[in-house]
This record gives C-alpha cells, sequence and structure tokens, in this order.
C-alpha cells in the first residue's frame, strides 16, 4: 500500500459544540475553521472571499464571539461553541436578523449575507439596542459589493425592534 | 402587503409588480442554502490549480511536468493552456488536478517551465510606440487592439459656430469588480458520457459555445448549469481557462473535478474598469449650448481581447445621451499591454469618458459664469429625442431629475458655500438597457422563456437568465405572477441552465430585466388566454371579462363567479391537452431613414502621437 499523502490524512481529531449540537470531526491537521466546516462538515453556508482574513465572508461566532473562521485553525476549537448561519433559526423559523434580510433587500447576492448575520447576533447579543454608528461598527469587517450597506444598517436595526417586541410579549 | 397603486394598462391594479415583498431567492440567502459553485462537493470529487505565469511578457520554451505528474495524489497534469507565450502575470500556463487541493498547489512548483523574457508592454502609450513584439497576431496593427472612428454630422462646423472652445485631457484610471464570491467551477462527465459544468459564470450561453469550440464536441453533448453568482459586476462574463480545464480533466479522468481561484487569481482574471486616457474638445455658445463635441480615447486593454472590441464602441457612445450634443465625432483606441485583460464592468466603457465629460462641463460652467445644475439643466437632453448618433432616448428626463435633486439636496445653498476643501457637485450619466446586439451576430432572439402550467396549480420557469444577486429570479417570477394573478411563491424556477431552459444570453448590460422580462411576459400572456378560453367556455362567461388575481380566474362584472387558478389550469388541460407557453424577445432594429449620413472617418495621425 502506497502512503496516503500528508495532507489527505485525517489524523486530527475534534469534539466542539457546532449550532448546539455536540459534534465530532476528523480533518487533516492543516485545516482552518472554515475548510472543516464547508468540506468536513459539509456546512457550506459559512463563504470565504479571499482566506487572508481581509473581506470578512467567513466570519461565525466562536464562543459567542465574531472570528474570521479562515485564519482560525480547527485544531483549536475543540471543546467550544461555534455558531455558523445554519443553526441561526430556531424551532423551524427563522431568526428575527435572517427575517429583516430578507424582507428588506439586505441581501442581494447572498454571499456575503450568512457572515453579517451572525456578526449581527454577536452584536445584538452584547447590546440589544445599538446606534447606527455601532452596527456600522461592528459589521465594518464584512466587505459586501452589492448592497452598499444602507439596507443591511437598516434590517439590523428592523432586527432591533422584532427582538425588543418579542421579548415584551413574553415578559 | 400595500399595493401601491400602480396599473395595468386595463386599469387593474399591479398586485406583485412595485409591492414591497420577500425576493423569491431571498429565504435561501439568508440561511445559507444558495448553493454557488463552490458549495458543490461530489463523490470522488478532485480539485484542480492553475499554474500561472510569474512574468508579463515571455515565451515558454520549455515545459516539464514529470515531476508534478509523479506526485502522490496528482491524478493529471494539463499543458499548453497558453501555448506559446504568457501575456501578462498571472496568465495560466499549466494546470494540475489531484485529491486534495493542497496536493495540486504544491505540485505546480514541481512543473518546470523555461521562459524567454520579452519586452514588457505597460502602457497604453508604450503600446503605441512599441509595435513589436506584437501581443497578439490579431488586431489593428501593432498593439492596437481595435480602432473605431464615428462622425455624425459635421464636427468642424460646430466648432466654427461656437463661441468658446474647451479642450481638455482627463485620465481614468481603472478598477475591478471585485466581487466577494471567488471564481468557481466543477464539471463532471455525465453517467450517459455527457459533459456538465456548473461555473460562477454570468453567461451560461456563451460559456456553452466556448466550451463546445475548445473541448470540440457537439454543443448538445454539454450542459452549463450558471450558479448564482456571489456578485458579477461583469467579472463573470468572459469563459474562462479555469472553466475549460475543469471540463477537460473531468472527461479525461470521469471523475467530477473542482477548482475554486484564490483572491489573488481572481485579480489576474481581471477583466475590470479600463485605464482610460481621453481628449475631449468640445465647443459651446456663450448660453452654454454645445455646438459640437470630439471625443478620442486611448483604452488599455491589458493582455487580451475580452469583450474590448464592446468596450471601445461604448466608450464613445452614450456622451450624446445626457446633453443635447448636435454633432459628435469620436475616435477610439484599444491597445495591449502586457496587464491582465480588462472587460465589461458595470457600465462597460462608458462612466470613463463621462467622468471626463462631466468635469469638462464644470470647467465650462466656471468660465460662462454659470451655475453647474444650471447648465446641465439648460443643456439636458429630453425625452424621445433622437441623438446624433442614432440613439432613441426613450423617457429619460433627465431635466426633472437634475431639478429635483437641486432641491432635495439643497444644492443652491450649498454650492460654492462650504469651507475650503468641502464641497458639493452634481454629475448625471445615462445607460443604456441591453445591447441591440449579441457577442456573435445572429437573429435569434436574445432571450427565451418557457412556462409549465401544472394540475397542482403551480407554474415553472424556464429560462437560462443568470441569478447573479440583481435579482433576475425574482424578476421573473414576478411578472408571470403578476399576469396570472398568482402568487411568486406558486413558482418554480429553473434558470441559468442550458439544458433545462432556451436560451437567454446572460446577465450583463442591464439586459435581463427587458428582455427576459419581455419573453416571460409573453409566456404567461399566451398562457393566460389558453386558460381564459377554457374558464370562459366554462362559465359561460365573455372572455374579454375575465379576471386573474388572487389565485382565482373570475368575472370582473361578478367576481363571486369565478374557479380557482389551479381549476383553471385542469379546464385547460381537459380541453387542449397538456399547458405549455413560450415567449421571446428580440430587440426591435430601429428603422432611421434620412436622419443623416453616418460618416466614417479615417483615424488621423494625431492620435497615434499620444505620449
Ligand atoms: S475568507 Fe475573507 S476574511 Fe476569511
Ligand atoms: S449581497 Fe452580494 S456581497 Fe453582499
Amino acid at each position: 500500500m502506497t502512503t496516503l499523502p500528508i495532507e489527505s490524512q485525517k489524523t486530527s481529531q475534534i469534539r466542539f459544540t457546532l449550532n448546539g449540537e455536540e459534534t465530532d470531526v476528523c480533518f487533516a491537521p492543516y485545516k482552518t475553521l472554515l475548510e472543516v466546516l464547508r468540506e468536513d462538515l459539509g456546512h457550506t453556508g459559512t463563504k470565504h472571499g479571499c482566506e487572508l482574513g481581509e473581506c470578512g465572508a467567513c466570519a461565525v461566532l466562536l464562543d459567542g464571539k465574531p472570528v474570521l473562521s479562515c485564519l482560525v485553525l480547527a485544531v483549536d476549537c475543540s471543546g467550544r461553541q461555534v455558531l455558523t448561519v445554519e443553526g441561526l433559526g430556531e424551532d423551524g423559523n427563522l431568526h428575527p436578523l435572517q427575517d429583516a434580510f430578507a424582507d428588506l433587500g439586505a441581501a442581494q447576492c447572498g454571499y456575503c449575507t450568512p457572515a453579517i448575520l451572525v456578526t449581527a447576533k454577536a452584536l445584538l447579543d452584547q447590546n440589544p439596542h445599538p446606534s447606527r454608528d455601532q452596527i456600522r461598527e461592528a459589521i465594518s469587517g464584512n466587505l459586501c459589493r452589492c448592497t452598499g450597506y444602507l439596507q443591511i444598517f437598516e434590517a439590523v436595526e428592523a432586527a432591533v425592534l422584532k427582538i425588543a417586541a418579542q421579548k415584551s410579549t413574553v415578559t | 402587503m400595500t399595493p401601491v397603486g400602480a396599473r395595468k394598462a386595463n386599469g387593474d391594479e399591479l398586485r406583485v409588480i412595485g409591492v414591497p415583498r420577500r425576493r423569491v431567492d431571498a429565504r435561501a440567502k439568508v440561511t445559507g442554502q444558495t448553493r454557488f459553485a463552490d458549495d458543490i462537493f461530489l463523490p470522488r470529487m478532485a480539485h484542480s490549480k492553475l499554474l500561472r505565469s510569474p512574468h508579463p511578457h515571455a515565451r515558454i520554451r520549455k515545459i516539464d511536468t514529470s515531476r508534478a505528474a509523479a506526485h502522490p495524489g496528482v491524478y493529471l497534469v494539463l499543458q499548453a493552456l497558453c501555448v506559446d507565450r504568457v501575456r501578462h502575470v498571472g496568465d495560466p500556463v499549466a494546470a494540475v488536478i489531484a485529491r486534495e487541493e493542497l496536493t495540486a498547489f504544491e505540485a505546480l512548483d514541481l512543473i518546470d517551465v523555461e521562459y524567454e523574457i520579452l519586452t514588457t508592454i505597460s502602457s497604453s502609450e508604450e503600446a503605441l510606440r512599441t509595435p513589436e513584439p506584437r501581443i497578439h497576431e490579431y488586431g489593428e496593427e501593432g498593439n492596437i487592439h481595435k480602432l473605431v472612428a464615428l462622425e455624425f454630422g459635421n464636427v468642424e462646423e460646430g466648432f466654427a459656430e461656437a463661441d468658446e472652445i474647451f479642450e481638455d485631457t482627463f485620465f481614468f484610471q481603472g478598477n475591478t469588480h471585485l466581487a466577494i464570491e471567488q471564481h468557481a467551477a466543477v464539471a463532471i462527465k455525465d453517467p450517459d458520457g455527457k459533459l456538465t459544468i456548473w461555473s460562477s459564470t454570468q453567461t451560461p450561453h456563451y460559456l456553452h459555445r466556448a466550451l463546445a469550440k475548445v473541448l470540440e464536441m457537439p454543443a448538445a453533448h454539454i450542459r452549463v448549469i450558471a450558479t448564482p453568482n456571489g456578485g458579477g459586476f461583469g467579472g463573470k462574463s468572459d469563459p474562462f481557462n479555469h472553466e475549460i480545464v475543469v471540463a477537460k480533466a473531468a472527461l479525461m479522468l470521469d471523475r467530477p473535478v473542482k477548482i475554486c481561484l484564490t483572491r489573488e487569481e481572481v485579480f489576474y482574471c481581471h477583466r475590470g474598469r479600463h485605464p482610460v486616457l481621453m481628449k475631449f474638445k468640445t465647443g459651446v455658445k456663450k448660453d452654454g449650448a454645445i455646438t459640437g463635441m470630439h471625443l478620442q480615447t486611448l483604452i488599455d486593454g491589458g493582455a487580451y481581447g475580452s469583450y474590448g472590441v464592446a468596450s471601445t464602441f461604448y466608450a464613445g457612445a452614450l456622451q450624446t445621451t445626457t446633453y443635447h450634443i448636435p454633432r459628435y465625432r469620436y475616435q477610439g483606441c484599444r491597445t495591449f499591454t502586457n496587464k491582465p485583460p480588462c472587460g465589461p464592468k458595470r457600465g462597460h466603457g462608458t462612466p470613463q469618458p463621462r467622468f471626463g465629460q462631466e468635469v469638462q462641463l464644470d470647467k465650462i460652467a466656471e468660465r460662462l459664469k454659470m451655475d453647474p445644475a444650471d447648465l446641465r439643466l439648460r443643456i439636458a437632453e429630453s425625452s424621445n429625442a433622437l441623438t446624433a448618433n442614432f440613439f432613441r432616448l426613450g423617457t429619460v428626463n433627465l431635466a426633472e431629475c437634475i431639478r429635483r435633486v437641486v432641491k432635495v439636496s439643497g444644492w443652491k445653498e450649498k454650492f460654492r458655500k462650504f469651507p475650503e476643501g468641502r464641497g458639493v457637485g452634481l454629475a448625471c450619466s445615462a445607460y443604456l438597457t441591453g445591447a441591440g446586439l449579441p457577442i456573435y451576430w445572429n437573429k435569434m432572439p436574445h432571450s427565451g422563456v418557457q412556462l409549465k402550467f401544472d394540475r397542482s396549480g403551480g407554474v415553472s420557469i424556464f429560462c437560462g437568465a443568470t441569478e447573479i444577486g440583481q435579482g433576475s429570479d425574482d424578476v421573473l417570477a414576478g411578472i408571470v405572477a403578476e399576469v396570472l394573478g398568482i402568487d411568486t411563491f406558486d413558482v418554480r424556477l429553473f434558470t441559468g441552465d442550458t439544458d433545462l431552459g432556451p436560451v437567454d444570453l446572460g446577465s450583463y448590460s442591464s439586459r435581463v430585466t427587458l428582455m427576459a422580462g419581455n419573453a416571460a411576459l409573453q409566456a404567461a400572456e399566451r398562457g393566460r388566454a389558453i386558460l381564459r378560453d377554457a374558464v370562459a367556455e366554462k362559465l359561460e362567461v365573455p372572455k374579454e371579462r375575465l379576471r386573474f388575481a388572487e389565485r382565482r380566474v373570475f368575472d370582473s362584472a361578478a367576481p363571486e363567479k369565478g374557479v380557482t387558478f389551479q381549476e383553471a389550469v385542469c379546464l385547460a388541460e381537459a380541453r387542449f391537452g397538456t399547458i405549455g407557453t413560450v415567449g421571446s424577445y428580440t430587440p426591435p432594429l430601429y428603422k432611421g431613414g434620412g436622419v443623416g449620413p453616418l460618416r466614417p472617418i479615417p483615424i488621423p495621425p494625431p492620435l497615434l502621437k499620444w505620449k
């Protein structure tokens, strides 16, 4: 038997929480979280535009904080919590951010959208009533070539109102 | 839903078009389920990487791929992408196909290429000064790719009538699309031996033709599926070598082959906005009226043609569409240089001279002591005008647009009122909707739509149109739903697939809503006519009285009398057999007749002497 080239050897293994579910995965040790999510776990909702830490298209939440998954080694994610766009909705319903983005034209080609959604979620988890400038600041690392950002800001603001309304009916 | 009150020709309210609603593809996009080309993973899939030239211009003396081919994990090495030489940094020379992307990437280092460095031509001026070595054997002469010279009316007479002549030179430095999605493609040999390729292309039909030509296969045995593009902006309009590579490799290996370009490679693919050096000579009367304009452009095309012939025409075509220019002369010259090729980018060749023209207008306003907004208002071309170069403008209404901008922007209070270093400016632009001619000239429709009416009450749309974020799927669904009185959610779309849908030429030139939209409109109206006949017969109501709305077909005189849309389809199917309709769109030819001679003029030497 010939030896498998090193890059084909899935010699690393981690267990972590992906979108709330315990997940085991084996992968080649050099792989980034982005690559493992997309290639080894079939979670293709997270995108990439540079794999250099420039565009923000690969953002996911790692322990609740936005990170560029193209710059995170998957081996460093053992035991941690990862949230991707696939995990945003709950009970079969879209997250208010997703609804707002869909209704207000904040997703045009939709390529930057998954990363912006999770980044915005991290913001709202921290700060339920951000100002326009705080929203702008929070997603300043996410490039979007289609929208011109305005619809994105508006959608985040619409989601803020919706989440607040939901909370007040619950309490 | 709040209807905005727009009306159809028959007085009915529009219920879908113009009403704010969620796009048909929005849910997929906000859940990350839109399948872009690189999101496709297939069993046994191999990965490809391209070896790209490190030199701007070099002859390829020798390529030795034996070491790469012997590397563990490598399935195939393809040579002869650039056959004899490389013309820009990043021009592909060879391709490696391997089990892992990283293996393919590493094996690139094992390909030995011997280059003979050639003179680098790095600007248009240099291209004019350096006819040899020629970057391409085709083109006008030396390193000039394309010359365009057109005169409409006698421009010299116009200059003679002018009170003042303005001559200015401007340079626009070019830029690139930077769609966030990098180009990607996956090809497979179908189980029956034919070829299927998924690609982030804006122009599946042109790719289809290119593949048939390069692979020497009947186009009928090739299926191109344009995946939704993660932004295009023109940058994914050319058929690319990486698409040919994965197609060829998939056929040879009989396994799926994928490629996804790195961001660096996307910059090499480029096809971005051309750098343009331009000279404007404009004659004006004291009141600002333009008496004639002469525009010369020197266009840096980079290393390949792309759609550069069209870009060269476009760079001079639209100067007359904003302001009244009674006489107009255009000379364009596109050169080859050893840089990544330029091509179509939003506005395709027109924003560069638009910038020059608008800056010059500001200078004219300054000299004539006029407010720049007033000057523009005074010379704005009117709706339905026929321009000197035979464009029929349609509903431009530029003057009204300027008036409103001046009003809402607070122009009068702001212009020249800010402290040093800050200011407001006004510039106008216009663009045409769709090109009158396809890239290869023919008389067939530019867009076609097929509709299938199902007994379930659902309607399927088949069309070659390509979703690049602009909303083409939603446009098709909206038009069909509007005509048939159903919801866009009742519509299924099969688009961007050369096997499933009739040809649409592609998502470029702002053409899809006009052309695929009209094709959809025609197909939907034909379908509605069939359904109406069947329902009219059943309900014994004159068919003119039937309305289609809210998933019903009913008597407008007695709205409770009607059938559901689904029942209407069943009635029609029982009456006429399986229901399917088609629609198509071909741009009308303008029949100008006697407006004035179109006088081609020779290129005068001064252009070629530009430094
Ligand atoms: S892919 Fe661009 S920042 Fe990660
Ligand atoms: S929607 Fe296309 S990049 Fe943001």
